[in-house]
């Protein structure tokens, strides 16, 4: 009797943690992860609150300061090309820039998501109708594809959220086939189904919870990726377009001065490089974060 | 086994075909007629009639993929409007030029990455392991365009060494190793080599790492293996993957990529491909998508066999 | 009163060809299957890994489709004559695995609940139904009815998978190796509960292992599959004592015993371990058998009587069979 109790008492005393909490506890104490958090957080409220933040409008022009060092009188990051003020136009420009790199991952989450699960949850024919077709698209790399839907769908900011998306949608519905038919085949998938449950319930309570996690880790990794594609197809010209602020569309459109002014032209691609890579090192940690439950 | 490997290839064409079926017809959807967009806003009548009769843009637009296909099959894929050149040679002199420029990068990416994965995996945990992690972060953050730029103003603009753009006289058809041309070649390389090489330190540091931390390595160096033994040990176990990785990171580059051959000018398959969006010169739009389809399909199908023919998991039947 | 009526049972998996074109064929997991099952008996089902016990218990509880084969629960055929939902709640099983057989984002309390309301019960009465089974399998609700799988041990999780069978209040349960993964302790106490549970519900089971030490313990009557078929079937006792096919012989003579007069000479099997893709005709036991003889590898081997409700597949005790050692011919 005493071996069955040992048994049944031998449960930890600790209360029990929900999952999210316990992610969310062990992201908070990763300070690298917050620091990073905190900075694109801050980049938010700068776009957020541009109008009274920046100092000057970044569409005014002026003919005779054009290209002036950083540190001018009324400039203080310098001028570009045309005379405006940089600090204000790499203020605005957040707006844009993060616009561009968020969305599209986010609507390709909830489109890949969608695809994915119902492929790896069906399986069999649908399975291979979806995923071929989204093999052939995967087959390319990401640049080439966003520049050849962008290319024929034109230059405009709708149309590279739209590219951007298409692009980003056939490897987050990948990942989400993958673990989807991993959890598919679990016990507790096939338990669920042995007490009668229909395949929506089944989607519902089991799956969709096992599944979110993994692939919005990987969201979250191609958020950094997103960023530099969307600065990449402005800086082609065929994303943002002129006169609006955008740090992609900046590069592009300072890369003749170079040789007049180099810092300034070095600047909204500094500032797409500290997004990027604070994006990578924030999905890092909530990649070690979820990992490590279980 | 053969018969499915042809079945298999058999499909690149149709999925090729499909892509430029989709090209085809969404250049036609885009906002700019690609007839007007070369010609002068004043053209007479009679010119704009004389040219479209010439590329055949009067016809109905499934006729006119067709015609184009039947060419291509021949191999004609047509003549550029904004050069007058065949689009094949203009293809096949971009692909040459993509050449040289993927050969360099790969070549120092691969040894810098290799090198770099392989220390960092020995001395993983420690500050050696940090640190490379840390430029391999950085290095697939860092918007390889700005690169370039960034790399220009220290040694163009500010240093003079090197100059800043193109790939300097005669291309890859007058190729020579000696300084002259290859100081062209230092730059975009560099460039262009930062994220395969962050990609295979990475790879390669877990792998080697992995291959470390496994107990039958411990069990050999218990046995008296020297450091020389377990490093060859581990170089035979990561190598399948690493050579995977670098291979699939060849593809991608051999493809052209068209972002930094902008910055710095390079003519490669990338940069056509630019030229041909914006001057809206339809006839080579549709030879360089087709072949990088054809290209990237054929690589994807290539990658697969591959990989199926080095898992150990499949048993040889 | 027999419950559980199987037939003709088969399922074939055909494998798939890699890229190149390597592989192919078929696996004959489940192979001509029949047997019955008495209201309140426990069946063991033995057999080595690969011998097809798992993939008939999925068959039982359709998380497979059988390619043929009928089963028939209280005289009415599953599928058609029974809805599946209606059977789904009279036949539940208990998994081997205890940890991937729970969801690790919900609780125990919902995970044991989630079959009930399924099948329309409240939640609130469905919570309620889930404490009172925890506490028959002995954990303490208070304590364990919100904590999650992983902030258990083993044994905990399997009582846990035991409570969540009994929440549709099932007439069969089939228990698919489910103490092998626990330690020799843990598994005997576990073993116990399911005697009583068994006792104290009216259950019957269905009791699939690999350990023939657990299933002479638990089963009235006993099943040895080998290879997709059927190779012995009858009262436990009359099989452990008095074993009749070549395989089961060997198998329990390969038990390892407490006894130390008990020695074995020479190994039991002869031949290789068994390909189960595209099996030979005839008898599949043939490659290892040192009874083989010829006849064996023509045609399908029936179950024939041995004894009381003892049946055996073999050509040795089937008379007229054309085997050398079998009754009724000449010596």
């Amino acid at each position: 009797m005493s071996a069955v109790a040992a048994d049944i008492q031998s449960a930890p005393a600790a209360p029990a943690q929900g999952y999210w909490r316990a992610v969310a506890s062990r992201l908070l104490r990763d300070k690298v992860t917050v620091v990073c958090a905190l900075v694109i957080l801050g980049l938010i409220l700068m776009a957020v609150f541009a109008p009274w933040i920046a100092p000057d409008d970044p569409l005014k022009s002026s003919i005779f300061k054009r290209l002036q060092p950083i540190g001018t009188q009324g400039y203080p990051l310098g001028s570009d090309e045309l005379g405006r003020d940089m600090l204000s136009r790499l203020i605005f420009g957040a707006r844009l820039s993060l616009v561009m790199g968020i969305v599209p991952v986010l609507c390709a989450l909830g489109i890949g998501s969608l695809l994915g699960i119902t492929a790896g949850f069906m399986g069999g024919r649908t399975n291979t109708a979806i995923m071929r077709t989204i093999d052939v698209f995967y087959a390319f790399p990401s640049v080439l594809l966003a520049v050849a839907i962008s290319g024929a769908l034109g230059a405009g900011v709708l149309n590279a959220i739209l590219s951007l998306t298409i692009v980003f949608i056939p490897p987050i519905a990948r990942v989400a086939e993958s673990v989807t038919t991993q959890v598919r085949s679990l016990d507790y998938v096939e338990a669920a189904r042995a007490s009668g449950a229909g395949s929506f319930a089944i989607i519902r309570v089991h799956i969709l919870g096992n599944v979110m996690g993994p692939v919005f880790v990987y969201a979250t990794s191609l958020l950094s990726v997103c960023m530099i594609l969307a600065a990449g197809l402005s800086f082609l010209g065929l994303g943002t377009k002129p006169p609006l602020p955008e740090w992609g569309l900046m590069l592009n459109t300072l890369r003749t001065a170079i040789f007049q002014n180099p810092w300034v032209a070095a600047l909204p691609g500094l500032m797409i490089f500290l997004v990027s890579f604070c994006f990578n090192l924030m999905s890092d940690g909530v990649r070690a974060a979820m990992d490590v439950t279980r | 086994m053969l018969a499915y490997l042809f079945r298999r290839l058999l499909y690149v064409i149709p999925i090729a075909l499909a892509v430029s079926a989709v090209c085809f017809s969404l250049v036609y959807l885009g906002p700019v007629d690609p007839l007007m967009a070369v010609l002068p806003p004043d053209a007479s009548l009679e010119l704009i009639e004389q040219l479209k009769a010439a590329y055949g843009f009067d016809k109905p637009i499934p006729v006119q993929f067709a015609k184009w296909v039947a060419r291509a099959a021949q191999g004609d894929l047509g003549t550029s409007i904004a050069t007058g050149r065949p689009v094949n040679s203009e293809l096949a002199r971009a692909i040459s030029n993509t050449f040289v420029l993927a050969f360099f990068a790969c070549t120092f990416g691969f040894t810098l990455g290799l090198a770099l994965g392989f220390v960092a995996g020995y001395f993983n945990g420690t500050w050696i392991d940090k640190l490379v992690t840390s430029f391999a972060v950085a290095g697939v953050s860092v918007p390889h365009y700005w690169l370039g730029m960034v790399l220009v103003i220290i040694f163009s603009v500010f240093l003079n060494w090197l100059p800043a753009t193109g790939m300097g006289t005669g291309g890859s058809g007058d190729w020579a190793w000696d300084w002259e041309h290859i100081r062209f070649v230092i730059l975009p390389a560099v460039t262009l080599s930062v994220i395969p090489t962050a990609i295979i330190t990475r790879t390669v540091r877990a792998l080697v790492a992995d291959i470390l931390s496994r107990e039958f390595v411990s069990a050999l160096v218990a046995k008296g293996l020297s450091e020389a033994g377990v490093f060859w040990h581990v170089v035979k176990n990561a190598a399948p993957t690493a050579l995977a990785v670098m291979g699939i990171q060849l593809g991608y580059l051999l493809g052209g990529s068209i972002l930094v051959e902008t910055v710095f000018t390079w003519p490669g398959t990338g940069f056509l491909l630019s030229i041909a969006i914006f001057q809206r010169d339809l006839p080579l739009l549709q030879g360089t998508i087709l072949f990088l389809a054809l290209f990237f399909v054929f690589l994807n199908l290539l990658v697969d066999v591959v990989q199926t023919l080095l898992d150990p998991r499949i048993r040889r039947t | 009163m027999t419950l559980l009526t199987v037939n003709a049972l088969r399922k074939h998996f055909p494998l798939k060809k890699d890229l190149l074109g390597r592989g192919g064929g078929t696996v004959q997991a489940v192979d001509d299957i029949s047997f019955d099952l008495t209201e309140g008996e426990t069946l063991g089902v033995v057999g080595e890994s690969g011998c097809g016990k798992s993939t008939t218990a999925r068959l039982l509880v359709r998380l497979i489709e059988p390619d043929e084969g009928q089963i028939r629960l209280e005289g009415r055929e599953v599928g058609t004559a029974m809805p599946l939902a209606e059977a789904r709640s009279k036949m539940q099983m208990v998994f081997q695995d205890s940890f991937a057989s729970l969801n690790p984002r919900l609780t125990i309390e919902d995970s044991i609940a989630f079959g009930p309301v399924v099948h329309g019960l409240p939640r609130a009465q469905a919570r309620g139904r889930a404490r009172a089974l925890l506490a028959r399998v002995g954990l303490e609700p208070s304590r364990f009815a919100g904590r999650y799988p992983h902030e258990l041990s083993g044994g905990q999780r399997q009582r846990v998978n035991i409570a969540r069978a009994l929440a549709l209040q099932p007439k069969i349960v089939i228990l698919d190796e489910a103490v092998s993964a626990l330690d020799k302790s843990i598994e005997a106490q576990v073993l116990n509960l399911l005697l009583d549970l068994k006792a104290e519900f009216k259950l019957t089971y269905i009791f699939i292992s690999h350990d023939l030490n657990v299933v002479r313990y638990m089963s009235d009557r006993v099943m040895v599959m080998y290879l997709g078929k059927i190779a012995e079937t009858g009262p436990s006792e009359s099989v452990f004592a008095g074993t009749r096919h070549p395989y089961t012989r060997a198998l329990f003579a390969a038990m390892p015993s407490m006894d130390p007069e008990r020695r074995t000479k020479q190994p039991p099997l002869m031949g290789d371990p068994p390909n189960p893709i595209n099996p030979p005709p005839g008898c599949r036991f043939k490659g290892r058998c040192a009874h083989a003889e010829d006849v064996c590898g023509r045609g399908d081997i029936a179950l024939t009587a041995a004894g009381a409700q003892h049946r055996v597949a073999c050509l040795m005790t089937q008379p007229g069979s054309g085997h050398s050692s079998a009754p009724g011919k000449a010596a």
